[in-house]
């Protein structure tokens, strides 16, 4: 068995739609449309130029020749194709069973049903796509938001690839230069100065850097951020989330709620996901008492990435409302002083006096008050300002990123060696590491491990 | 009419170089009848060109050859005139050392070994040809038609395939300067079909001592403290015979040399396009020097004594095939050598050679079972480069004879192993010399451990004899008693300590218990500080101080590229299947087809290192040696 046997799966989701499709992929997907599909005119697939549409129907040929479906005939020739190879799509009526039977049938004619992500394996394999690139592929269609969509693009063009390729050359470039005067300390050739090579690692390493930044906005984009809404009983926790649900685009998510006892909500906050989590639930749905309830919050904070902590403006701060803030100081957070159009016994100053540094937000969310302010306030914090996508790539992927982190691990104790003195051999250990590194992105050197387990999270039929 | 020699060999090894003398000692010590022949047993070990053993990453060879158990490093300890430890203040894995050696004592030393070598027969013979039988290589057959068999045939013929010098307009064929070459093994060698390529070399021209004003020159001594290179060469003979050592001297070409050449560059048979083969980058003839730096105006020459029983000087760095009258003229122009005398033109040099990407990498040829070939053949440059491939045929040869498990060292265990591993694995296109960046794992692959590394592989395969390995073994003792003791050895800042700290080695304050190890990690100390702030049980030998001193000090890096090992070790034990089909795999470009089809690498870490092969073949060769070896 070879990767090169024809493959088919159904592309489309399971369930009814208006229409669905079957994809082949591979040297028998031509031959195989042949057998199946008939169309009016007697045009036969061999024949229709490529990257067109055809209508007939699939007529299952070995029983009595009976009609299976009515459908479009895509045909793509290889190589500019998805996978790189021949493909053939059949567009039939939607609904699972039309599918299925033509699915059936193309496994009958020669195909085999493809596992999960294997069209885009073999464009990798088959040289279209880079690692990167492929990866880009699953993040496309899982991405939850129009930023994380645009990224995924971004990726997928290459943008990644090519900022990692020409990270990688210009670290071989000085790698190069420093074999040489190595090898080579007669030759009296002009190398570069030690203090150069430093400069150059060092420009090098902020460029790194900057990828490698990228990564937590990246990480926040793609995959959102678990953010607790804490505070004691009646503070206004569900009206918050009630409030921000509604002003901003809930989102249908299949994330499980790992907390039972907590209500989850996602939003979408300017193409950032919010994944919320409202203690409120707890006290709501069990008759519990105060001190247990703490102890489930404290739950919540281990999970949770950011935090926003609400106070009552009209009442003193109390026990819990102390711990709260304790706590805090180790945890991203917002302050919310909620309740601002009573009379105010808890100022603003009150909660900085604990923590000096955390934003405070007035609200009173009955009126709508500060709720605006407190996404700005939100955003500030998460990605510091207002996000614009520009040219350059951002790193949502964490095998990207951990790649990035052990490159620029590298660089850094190269740059170490070099301002310490250290001889270019030892200098060049870590570079050698660092370029490796970054070569592991883009898939120079993979594993079948790794390039398994990078297909593995794809979806059957991409 | 053919006659047939009375023996029968296990080993046949043609060629008495560099190459040819470590096989045969290599087939001979492992228990194999051995036969050695060459053209001429007065040039057994021959130098042909530079009166050197050693140098950056050849030094590493030579030590590596001594820790397998070969003849090189002893050789040169016997009848070295100078040696010299090169980049002592740079980092420990480019430290290395070199000898000039007395020449004719080198290749008299190196003859006298061969011929008290139990169950090594030498012999004065011109091979013809090469006897094979149902595809397999069973002998040689000599000028005088008398056929030699064995079991397996060593070829280390060095430049003497279709040899030709060239000297400005003249041409003759030759293997060396006044050796004839060996034209018919040629032919033999091409009806076998191995493919052949050209390659070229040259040497520069030598003077007499007599006529040189070395007070022009700066002056190159040996080392105070010689170090020899073999770790069994004993100290007090070796000190006796190396002394005195003699010096060195360095001079420079000027703008009037580099003018009189390009005046005559028409006249180079290299410039004049007569040579076809190429020449090596790393060594170029001064002509290229010239051509290739126009803007240096001076190149080093270093002007070499040739042994202790001559006056001939070699004169490093003006290697030219430049006409005879040129060459008087260039060496005039050189401060120093204004009125030297030169007593033998210098010469370029073409032969043949054979790819030697038809071998595995037991150096065994893949088209003829039972034929090994070894050193200059394989299209590398260098003494030390034939010796180490002809140590590695000589005790392959010999272990396929014992029907034994082949000996293949890897690119992470020695430079012997890079260097096998590129030869086999790289398209040569000019002659192949050691270099430390070739080696990806270069920290491990030090001078100073590589009996470290190799002595118990040299002994498990019967080349390092009992007194050598109980030293070895105590040695090795040593260190890990030492290592041990300075990573649990805490120092206290106690009073006294302080003082010490502060005066004796003078580095920063103890501010709390520190370990040994710990404290020699500082940059500012070294062992002997350590040592004197507290002193091991026993005084030890400078050797083990120096490795503990290295392991400590670049641990980190050490351990960093451990994990590299780890990674590319990974890929090396990712073996391809011996018969595996190439045409059967869809996905691989037409280039990564053939080269893969040619070479048949023997793992996907080898078959990710061939020109032409990218990642994404390799992707695709692991699924499909996945999936076949699944099932």
């Amino acid at each position: 068995m070879e990767f090169h046997d024809t493959i088919a799966a159904i592309a489309t989701p399971r369930g009814e739609g208006g229409i669905g499709i079957v994809r082949v992929s591979g040297s028998l997907a031509i031959p195989i449309a042949c057998q199946l599909f008939r169309s009016p005119r007697a045009v036969s697939p061999a024949e229709l130029p490529t990257h067109t549409l055809t209508y007939g129907h699939v007529v299952d040929t070995t029983a009595s020749g009976e009609r299976i479906d009515e459908v479009l005939l895509g045909i793509m020739r290889a190589p500019k194709t998805y996978t790189a190879e021949d493909i053939v799509e059949f567009n039939c009526h939607g609904g699972i069973v039309p599918l299925t039977a033509v699915l059936e049938l193309v496994v009958k004619a020669g195909a085999r049903l493809a596992a999960p992500g294997e069209f885009t394996k073999r464009a990798f394999l088959n040289g279209r796509l880079d690692l990167a690139q492929a990866e880009a592929v699953a993040e496309l269609i899982g991405s939850k938001t129009e930023l994380s969509r645009k990224i995924a693009l971004n990726a997928l063009e290459g943008k990644l690839s090519e900022t990692v390729n020409r990270l990688s050359d210009r670290l071989a470039s000085l790698l190069a230069e420093i074999e040489a005067s190595i090898d080579f300390p007669e030759e009296a050739l002009d190398f570069m100065k030690v203090k150069t090579q430093l400069q150059t690692a060092r420009a090098i390493q902020v460029d790194l850097m900057h990828l490698l930044q990228t990564a937590s906005e990246g990480r926040l984009i793609k995959e959102g951020i678990t953010v607790a809404i804490l505070g004691k009983p009646n503070v206004g926790k569900s009206s918050l989330l009630n409030a921000l649900v509604q002003t901003a685009r809930a989102i249908v998510t299949d994330i499980p709620g790992t907390t039972r006892d907590t209500l989850e909500e996602a939003i979408n906050l300017d193409g950032i996901a919010l994944n919320l989590i409202d203690t409120a639930g707890i006290r709501q749905t069990t008759d519990i008492v105060e001190q247990q309830g703490v102890q489930r919050s404290k739950a919540v904070l281990n999970q949770a990435e950011f935090l926003l902590l609400m106070f009552d403006a009209s009442h003193p701060l109390n026990e819990a409302d102390i711990e709260l803030l304790q706590t805090a100081k180790s945890h991203r957070a917002i302050f919310i002083l909620n309740k601002v159009d009573l009379p105010v016994v808890t100022h603003a100053e009150a909660l900085r006096a604990y923590c000096p540094k955390k934003r405070v937000v007035q609200t009173a969310i009955p009126e709508g008050k500060g709720i605006e302010a407190l996404k700005i306030a939100l955003r500030e914090e998460l990605l510091g300002g207002e996000f614009v996508l520009g040219e350059s790539p951002i790193v949502t992927n964490a095998r990207h990123k951990e790649a990035l982190r052990r490159a620029y691990e590298g660089l850094n104790y190269a740059i170490e060696s070099l301002a310490n003195g250290m001889p270019p051999e030892l200098v060049s250990v870590d570079l050698h590491i660092s370029l490796d590194s970054l070569g592991d992105i883009v898939g120079k050197t993979t594993t079948e491990d790794i390039l398994d387990r990078i297909f593995s999270q794809f979806c059957v039929g991409k | 009419m053919m006659n047939t020699y009375h023996k029968h060999y296990d080993v046949i090894v043609v060629g008495a170089g560099h190459a040819g003398c470590e096989a045969a000692l290599a087939a001979a010590r492992i228990g194999c009848e051995t036969l050695i022949v060459t053209i001429n047993l007065d040039t057994i070990a021959k130098m042909s060109c530079n009166p050197a053993i050693g140098g950056l990453a050849k030094g590493h060879l030579v030590k590596e050859i001594d820790a397998l158990g070969g003849e090189m490093a002893k050789n040169i300890d016997k009848t070295g005139i100078q040696f010299r430890r090169l980049n002592t203040k740079k980092g420990p894995a480019v430290r290395s050392s070199r000898a000039q050696a007395d020449k004719k004592a080198y290749q008299d030393e190196m003859k006298r070994v061969l011929e008290a070598q139990q169950r090594l027969d030498i012999k004065q013979v011109l091979v013809e040809e090469l006897l094979t039988e149902g595809g397999r290589c069973i002998g040689i057959l000599s000028q005088t038609q008398t056929a030699y068999f064995a079991t397996t045939v060593i070829l280390t013929t060095g430049t003497f395939l279709k040899g030709l010098i060239h000297i400005g307009d003249v041409s003759y064929s030759a293997g060396r300067a006044g050796e004839s070459s060996a034209e018919k093994l040629s032919e033999s060698f091409l009806n076998l079909g191995f493919e052949i390529g050209r390659l070229k070399t040259g040497t520069p021209p030598r003077v007499n001592a007599h006529t040189v004003n070395f007070n022009q020159m700066e002056i190159q001594p040996g080392d105070e403290n010689p170090l020899p290179f073999s770790f069994s060469t004993e100290r007090h003979s070796f000190l006796q015979k190396s002394q005195p050592q003699l010096p060195c001297y360095l001079t420079y070409t000027n703008e009037k040399t580099h003018d009189v050449i390009r005046k005559n560059l028409h006249r180079s048979a290299m410039y004049s396009g007569r040579i076809v083969g190429i020449g090596p980058r790393y060594c170029p003839s001064i002509e290229d020097k010239v051509v290739r730096f126009a803007e240096k105006t001076e190149h080093q020459v270093f002007v070499e004594p040739e042994g202790r029983d001559t006056d001939e000087i070699y004169l490093n760095g003006i290697s030219a095939s430049l006409p005879e009258d040129v060459q008087v003229e260039m060496v005039h122009s050189i401060k120093g050598l204004e009125n030297a005398e030169i007593m033998r033109f210098g010469y370029a040099v073409e032969y043949d050679f054979a790819p030697a990407t038809q071998l595995y990498s037991t150096l065994e040829t893949k088209h003829v079972p039972g034929l090994y070939f070894a050193g200059q053949l394989n299209g590398t440059t260098g003494y030390e480069e034939a010796a180490a491939q002809g140590l590695m045929a000589g005790i392959n040869a010999a272990l396929k004879v014992k029907g034994a498990e082949p000996l293949v060292l890897d690119r992470a265990q020695a430079y012997i192993g890079v260097l096998i591993d590129d030869l086999v694995t790289l398209d040569i296109r000019e002659p192949y010399r050691m270099f430390t960046s070739r080696a990806e794992y270069r920290l491990g692959l030090r001078e100073d451990n590589a009996d470290l590394r190799l002595t118990e592989i040299g002994r498990h395969i019967g080349l390092v004899d009992d007194n050598t390995y109980s030293r070895f073994k105590r040695k090795a003792a040593y260190i890990q008693t030492e290592l041990k003791r300075l990573h649990q050895t805490l120092l206290k800042p106690t009073a006294a300590t302080a003082d010490r700290v502060a005066h004796i080695v003078k580095t920063g304050e103890l501010k709390q218990p520190t370990l040994l190890a710990d404290l020699l990690k500082r940059p500012e100390l070294c062992y002997e500080h350590i040592a004197q702030l507290a002193p091991p049980p026993e005084a030890l030998p400078p050797a083990v101080k120096e490795q503990v001193e290295i392991q400590i000090k670049y641990e980190g890096y050490i351990q960093r590229q451990q994990r590299q090992i780890h990674q590319f070790k990974k890929l090396e034990n990712y073996r391809i299947p011996d018969m595996f089909d190439y045409a059967n795999v869809r996905g691989l470009k037409t280039e990564a087809r053939e080269q893969l089809s040619k070479i048949r690498p023997a793992s996907i870490g080898q078959a990710s290192r061939l020109p032409g092969v990218s990642p994404a073949d390799i992707s695709i060769l692991m699924v499909i040696v996945h999936q076949q070896k699944a099932g």
